[in-house]
């Protein structure tokens, strides 16, 4: 069957990391993606905007198969991942997970020491020698800029920690399992603006070692942080350009609304 | 009168009936704790924990046997019936939440709870001592097991599913397992809640009297057989409260007093373990 061309792709310009093929995906009988296609490129960030309920923190969790712990979530199409497509009910979503990793909305650490937090990803999926771990988990809080508040405290309770702490703790234990592709789902909107900047200025940081997939409610965020810009409403993914043609000459009407604020 | 003054009065109206509801259940405990302590202090000396329950009218005694035997049973039945609990409620919690076998499992569970103890003692008389022919510790161990699975039971499962979703996810985003993310995450997160749970269902069969007469049944010797009856506390008091001798009496009040201070401390060490949980 030949493919149809799509308008939303062709965007990128440099490698892509994850393509969405006429991808679908049901709750239940409801459709709540509706033939998605675009591409997004290896080491940069891509922001999902569009108002709530729009399907973009939907799109997010399809990328690291987290919508197959519900039974009644069902996704088609294809989602390639370095041209695999991991919707392949042979691929082994404890593996996937490791290769792409996920950092939710509320800071959400173990009830475990800074250390284990961070260590118990790691071990799940390699076999480290204690100073291997150890060096991991440095280097984990290190990237993401916790290591010097908290190298004198590492077997003090995550839950300890101020709330920023913790989303940043949350982040290093995605990225000390050594990930492609990070997923963000709205990870400052439960924090303060000084937290919030500080995220912000590690995921620029981080995207020099891997792919970043950010949801936002926060337009000037996506605008600040992201290289690449996808404008969702109903489902559908309406506008998919370069954050900045995006923001400053959207093509479509809808998208200009939303970024103006005239609606959502 | 207008809207302002009549809140007010409603308000005040809803306060002082809520205050007096509190008052009046507070009012019959602390009667029962005092009449517990002053009749139970007159008891209370070194020999109810070094002598054996005594003959009726003689010079001394205590209740070495009946302590050490109720340690025993209380100790084994929630030995049993602890761990078998904890798995039965990761079981509905984690598992079985929206299946038939989980809503059937519920259900039962729910009778078990509400099942008044009697019955469970005549069911394992039924069962153990009238087929074995003799009343035995073990048989009362079993029927205190079946008193502590239904409460440890729906407290696992109650306490795993206040565990947010989000923690879950978060491990799962990890590429853990199903049963690391239980056994390392989600029944860690409700530990707290877990051991709140089996201290509570020690508290409460430490005083089950029912389901140890058809089984244990009592001994006025030491005895730490299992195959034989044991002494214990809830049957001895039964006993010696029901008998004429004074000194008997005065021993069943000793041993009501260190029943409801055990069960008092329980639930103290509940409380303190659940909150210093809850701050952390």
């Amino acid at each position: 069957m030949q493919q149809a061309i799509h308008p939303n792709q062709g965007v990128i310009s440099g490698p892509a990391q994850i393509a969405f093929r006429n991808f679908n995906f049901y709750y239940g009988q409801f459709l709540a993606l509706k033939n998605i296609n675009f591409e997004i490129e290896k080491q940069k960030v891509t922001a999902f905007i569009g108002p709530s309920g729009c399907g973009k923190s939907t799109l997010l969790r399809t990328i690291n198969r987290m919508y197959d712990l519900y039974p009644n979530q069902r996704a088609e199409g294809e989602i390639l991942l370095n041209s695999q497509n991991l919707l392949d009910p042979k691929v082994d979503v404890t593996t996937l997970r490791a290769r792409v990793g996920m950092v939710f909305q509320k800071p959400t650490p173990f009830p475990m020491s800074i250390f284990d937090n961070i260590a118990f990803g790691v071990s799940l999926h390699e076999n480290l020698s204690r100073a291997e771990l150890e060096e991991r988990v440095e280097w984990a809080l290190v990237k993401a800029a916790l290591w010097g508040e908290v190298k004198d405290k590492l077997n003090q309770s995550g839950m300890s920690l101020s709330g920023g702490q913790q989303q940043r703790l949350c982040i290093a234990r995605g990225i000390a399992v050594k990930p492609e592709v990070l997923l963000l789902d709205e990870p400052t909107s439960a924090l303060d603006p000084i937290s919030t900047s500080r995220i912000e200025e590690l995921v620029i940081e981080l995207k020099n070692d891997f792919t970043i997939v950010i949801v936002t409610h926060n337009m000037q965020q996506a605008a600040r942080i992201s290289d690449y810009t996808a404008y969702m409403y109903l489902g559908e993914l309406v506008e998919y350009g370069v954050t900045d043609e995006i923001f400053l000459r959207p093509k479509k009407k809808e998208t200009e609304d939303y970024i103006t604020g005239r609606f959502g | 009168m207008d809207l302002l003054a009549r809140r007010k009065l409603t308000n005040k109206v809803a306060l002082s009936l809520s205050l007096a509801a509190m008052a009046f259940g507070l009012f019959w405990l602390a009667w029962i704790l005092s009449t517990v302590i002053q009749l139970g202090i007159d008891g209370l000396s070194l020999s109810l924990f070094t002598e054996m329950t005594p003959p009726p009218g003689a010079e001394s005694g205590g209740l070495l046997n009946a302590i050490v035997g109720s340690l025993i049973l209380v100790g084994l039945g929630t030995l049993i019936g602890t761990p078998v609990g904890i798995l039965a409620g990761i079981y509905l919690a984690e598992y079985g939440r929206y299946t038939w076998l989980g809503r059937v499992t519920r259900f039962v569970n729910d009778l078990l709870l509400s099942a008044p103890s009697i019955v469970i003692g005549l069911f394992v008389y039924a069962v153990i001592v009238a087929t074995t022919g003799k009343f035995s510790a073990w048989s009362g161990v079993v029927a205190l097991a079946l008193l502590v699975l239904p409460i440890v039971i729906r407290t696992t499962e109650n306490m795993l599913a206040l565990v947010p979703g989000s923690l879950r996810e978060a491990a799962y985003a990890l590429g853990a397992p199903k049963h690391i993310v239980i056994t390392r995450v989600t029944l860690r997160a409700a530990r707290s809640g877990v051991v709140t749970g089996v201290l509570l269902a020690v508290a409460r069969i430490a005083g089950e009297t029912a389901p140890l007469l058809f089984t244990a049944l009592s001994n006025q010797f030491w005895s730490v057989d299992l195959n034989e009856p044991m002494a214990n506390l809830p049957v001895t008091i039964f006993k010696f409260a029901m008998s004429p001798f004074e000194d008997w009496q005065r021993l069943a009040w000793a041993g009501v007093l260190l029943i409801t201070l055990g069960v008092l401390g329980l639930n103290i060490i509940a409380r303190v373990l659940f909150r210093a949980e809850k701050l952390h």
